[in-house]
């Protein structure tokens, strides 16, 4: 009898220049804080992973995001991932030696997807985690992958799009449901195990977390191998020991949060 | 446990600021890794590691991390084109203080088979093996192993022999030791029902499958344990 592995819970911090920004279906941002000092706060709490994503994909501009990840790595040891802009292998490197663990990437992978087979060759698939914006159809066949943090369409279908992904040498998929993103309403099982029956790498769910539940049905109905939240941490609808005893209480196994 | 971020420790003597012919603790570079996350890791237990690529200033190190991501064959090539594979493998038989992490861990051993068949620094026996997949298609672990596992020490006194039942550390690897013998293995890990090795160690020579520089207040705490290593007499 094995048992399945701890699932992680992610804190999500989509960062515009030098602020945390939240929307709803990545639209309508509002700044919630200081990357870093939230970052800080999360590691703190207990949470096993931090994720930055650029929404402005400003790698190159003033304040731009390797600087919050040189800022966050500085005192945080738990991994980091970056994502937003990461176009070519010179972009994997400079985003490894500011602090991060691993680059994902959305925009450059369905431009061209041979960049995700090169990325997993250099740096090993562990490194390369391949982030999915899916927006259900409206004819209901499925979803639709989108580009520039949602604001393009490209008629790829998600799941035969992650399963290329996958082939292709990704480690990890981060998956955002743009139609629950933002909602804190609950996030969107169909698509999650759609998903996760198609592929087998390890999955990261985004979008719609506001409370301990919404976390936890994730992981009950063996959806995902890690949820990532965003609002229901930054408005604090809940923390991060809140979620993780909740989901230890219904016997979801979590790294406990370690004492400081 | 005994170190946190908020409680550091006393700073470890590396020996660099007493004899200025040695260099502490070196970090080599070779190209590939979060070799930033590393250091400060490093610097919160009041150690300052120097980075480098160069084979010769290895050499006078008083200890070596090895780190490490990426493919094994990729690996050995890179420290193979930065001439690193003979001082490494000599600092390591003259009983210096070693850590591998990771790949790092892994190119410790004789050899790995991570696509095709490749020659390690032979400082552990045995070879890097890909994880066995499970069987059943719900409760399987996926590969990459991606996240905090807890480990079980093995008893031998290791950098790691002194971490609690529900301490977890955090893993990232398709691929992991693959031992013929137990006498090395300082901790393992339950994986699709097999015992996988996850910590080496004999004398200073210490290899982790895990990242303890990501792995929380737990992780550093290995990292303390390994600056207070001594160097081990050479073996014979």
């Amino acid at each position: 009898m094995i048992s399945r592995p701890p699932v992680r819970l992610v804190a999500r911090l989509d960062v515009k220049g030098p602020n945390v920004v939240k929307g709803i279906q990545l639209e309508g941002l509002r700044i919630v804080g200081d990357p870093a000092a939230m970052a800080r706060k999360y590691y703190r709490d207990g949470i096993d992973e931090i994720i930055f994503v650029d929404i402005v994909a400003s790698l190159y501009q003033r304040n731009n995001i390797l600087e919050v990840v040189r800022a966050t790595a500085a005192d945080v040891f738990v991994p980091i991932t970056v994502g937003g802009g990461i176009r070519t292998l010179d972009d994997v490197v400079a985003a490894l030696r500011s602090g991060a663990d691993k680059v994902s990437v959305n925009t450059a992978a369905i431009a061209r997807p041979g960049f995700l087979k090169e990325a997993a060759e250099a740096f090993g698939s562990q490194c390369v985690v391949l982030s999915v914006e899916a927006k259900r159809r409206r004819n209901g066949r499925g979803w639709e992958a989108l580009t520039d943090n949602g604001r393009e369409r490209t008629d790829v279908d998600v799941l035969d799009w992650v399963a290329e992904g996958e082939r292709l040498g990704a480690g990890e998929l981060l998956v955002t449901s743009i139609d629950q993103e933002g909602s804190a309403k609950g996030m969107d099982l169909d698509l999650l195990v759609a998903i996760h029956d198609r592929v087998s790498i390890p999955v990261i769910a985004s979008g719609g977390a506001g409370s301990p539940d919404d976390v936890a049905q994730v992981f009950a109905r063996g959806a995902a191998e890690a949820v990532a939240c965003a609002h229901v941490l930054h408005y604090g609808l809940a923390e991060v020991p809140d979620i993780k005893a909740y989901l230890t209480g219904r016997d979801i196994v979590v790294r406990p949060s370690p004492a400081f | 446990m005994t170190t946190t971020a908020d409680n550091k420790p006393e700073p470890v003597t590396s020996g660099a600021a007493a004899d200025p012919r040695r260099s502490g603790t070196i970090v080599v570079d070779y190209g590939r890794g979060n070799l930033f996350g590393l250091v400060r890791a490093f610097e919160q237990l009041g150690e300052r590691p120097i980075v480098t690529e160069d084979p010769e200033s290895l050499r006078s190190a008083d200890r070596i991390v090895l780190p490490g991501v990426g493919a094994f064959g990729d690996a050995m090539a890179e420290l193979n084109r930065r001439r690193l594979v003979d001082p490494l493998i000599e600092i390591g038989r003259r009983g210096t203080p070693f850590l591998g992490i990771c790949v790092g861990c892994q190119v410790m051993l004789q050899g790995g088979d991570e696509y095709g068949q490749h020659a390690g620094l032979d400082l552990f026996e045995g070879r890097a093996r890909r994880l066995p997949e499970g069987n059943d298609p719900v409760e399987r672990w996926r590969i990459p192993n991606v996240g905090w596992r807890s480990i079980e020490p093995s008893g031998l006194p290791s950098v790691v022999d002194h971490l609690a039942a529900d301490d977890m550390v955090y893993f990232a690897h398709s691929y992991a030791p693959h031992m013929p013998a137990a006498g090395v293995v300082a901790a393992t890990m339950s994986f699709n029902g097999h015992v996988i090795p996850v910590a080496l160690q004999q004398g200073a020579l210490v290899g982790v499958q895990f990242h303890p520089e990501r792995s929380g207040p737990v992780g550093l705490s290995v990292l303390e344990r390994f600056l207070r290593l001594r160097p081990a007499a050479a073996p014979t």
